[in-house]
C-alpha cells in the first residue's frame, strides 16, 4: 500500500489518499473480540470443579447480583438464572461467550455458592415409559 | 400432582433435561431440522485445536494451546414446567470429532439427516452412534427433485441393524420434524426397554 512516506501533506499535488472523515476503527469483527475469552476466566479453560454438562440446569437464588463480588459476566449468568433454571448451553447462547468460558465462570459461582447445579439424568437411568410418554405427547402437540 | 404418585415418597420433583442429536453430513439440513422443531439458538465453543490431535501428536508440556471456535445450533422444546428435551445440531466436520464425545454423552438418541444423493456423508454419524449403542433414527431429507427412495433401500444401503428406523421427511416443516422426533423417541424407548430386560434376564 502506497502510503506517505514521512508527512501527510493534505494539500499536495501528489495522488495521496484523503484523510478519512472519521477516525477508523483499527479493530473490527474479523479481528475477534477485542477481550480474548479467556481473559474473563483469568486464563483457566477448565472450571474448578467438576465439568458441568451442556444440559446441566444452573438455578441463582441470590437475590440481588448486583451486590456480589462478581465479574460483569458473571453477574449476567446470576441475572439470568434468577429463579430460573436454564440449561449450559442456553446461558453460553444467551451471553454469547463460548462453552468453555460460561463452564470456568459457572464453576466459580458454584464455588461461592452462588448457584445450584443440577445433573441432567446420567444414559443408565434414562427416563422411563411414562415420562418418554409425556415427550411423544408434547411433541405431538407441538 | 398425580395420585399415582403420591405414594413414592416423592419429595421434590426433579427437573427434568433430555438431549437428543442431529447429525449428518454438511449442509443437509441439520440446522433447519432443529429450527423448524424449536426456537433456533447458535452456540460457540471454544476448544482446544490440540483435543482433535490427542493420541497423534505428543503434546506434553506444550503451553501454548490453540483454540478454535466451532458452533453448533441448538433449540429447546418445553414440555412442561419440569420437563425439556433440548436439540444439539452436531458439528459437520470430521476435525470435530471430539465435540460429538461430549454431546453424545447421555443422550437419548439422535437423528441423522441424510441427503440420497449423497448418502455416503452420513455414514461417519451412524458409525458414532452405532458404536457408542446410542439409539438413532435415520431420516431421509427429501429434497426437492431427488429420487424417491424407499426406507427399505436406504436401510440396506447404509446396512443399517433391522431395527433402525427410517423416515423420510421434510427438515422445513414442523409436522415432519416433529415426527421424526416422534419417531426417535419410541424407538429410544423400546431399545432402553430392551436393555433394561437383557440385564434382568
Amino acid at each position: 500500500m502506497a502510503y506517505p512516506p514521512r508527512r501527510y501533506l493534505p494539500e499536495s499535488s501528489f495522488g495521496y489518499p484523503t484523510p478519512p472523515q472519521h477516525p477508523t476503527r483499527w479493530y473490527d469483527d474479523a479481528a475477534g473480540p477485542m477481550v480474548r475469552p479467556y481473559a474473563m476466566t483469568k486464563g483457566r479453560t477448565r472450571p474448578a470443579g467438576r465439568e458441568f454438562d451442556l444440559i446441566a440446569l444452573v438455578v441463582s437464588d441470590v437475590p440481588d447480583a448486583m451486590e456480589l463480588p462478581v465479574g460483569p459476566e458473571a453477574g449476567l449468568i446470576l441475572d439470568l438464572c434468577q429463579n430460573n433454571a436454564l440449561s449450559v448451553a442456553e446461558i453460553a447462547a444467551e451471553i454469547d461467550l463460548p462453552l468453555g468460558v460460561v463452564r470456568v465462570l459457572l464453576g466459580d459461582l458454584l464455588a461461592a455458592e452462588y448457584i445450584r447445579v443440577s445433573r441432567p439424568v446420567p444414559p443408565a437411568l434414562l427416563p422411563d415409559e411414562h415420562i418418554l410418554q409425556e415427550v411423544i405427547n408434547g411433541l405431538r402437540a407441538l | 400432582m398425580d395420585s399415582a404418585l403420591s405414594d413414592a415418597a416423592v419429595q421434590e420433583t426433579p427437573v427434568l433435561a433430555l438431549k437428543i442429536l442431529v447429525a449428518g453430513g454438511f449442509g443437509v439440513g441439520k440446522t433447519t431440522l432443529v429450527g423448524s422443531v424449536s426456537e433456533i439458538r447458535p452456540l460457540r465453543t471454544e476448544e482446544q485445536l490440540t483435543a482433535a490431535g490427542r493420541g497423534v501428536d505428543d503434546l506434553g508440556g506444550v503451553e501454548q494451546k490453540r483454540t478454535t471456535t466451532v458452533a453448533m445450533d441448538f433449540g429447546r422444546i418445553t414440555i412442561r414446567d419440569d420437563l425439556s428435551v433440548y436439540l444439539f445440531g452436531t458439528p459437520g466436520q470430521d476435525r470435530f470429532w471430539f465435540l460429538w464425545d461430549e454431546l453424545a454423552q447421555g443422550a437419548l438418541g439422535a437423528v441423522v439427516l441424510a441427503d440420497t444423493r449423497r448418502l455416503t456423508d452420513c455414514f461417519p454419524a451412524v458409525d458414532f452412534f452405532e458404536h457408542r449403542g446410542i439409539p438413532f433414527v435415520v431420516a431421509v431429507n427429501r429434497f426437492a427433485g431427488t429420487r424417491g427412495f424407499r426406507p427399505e433401500e436406504v436401510s440396506r444401503a447404509l446396512d443399517l441393524d433391522g431395527d433402525t428406523p427410517v423416515v423420510m421427511c421434510d427438515a422445513r416443516h414442523r409436522s415432519s420434524g416433529k415426527e421424526v422426533l416422534i419417531n426417535l423417541v419410541e424407538y429410544a424407548g423400546r431399545v432402553h426397554a430392551a436393555r433394561l430386560l437383557a440385564e434382568v434376564g
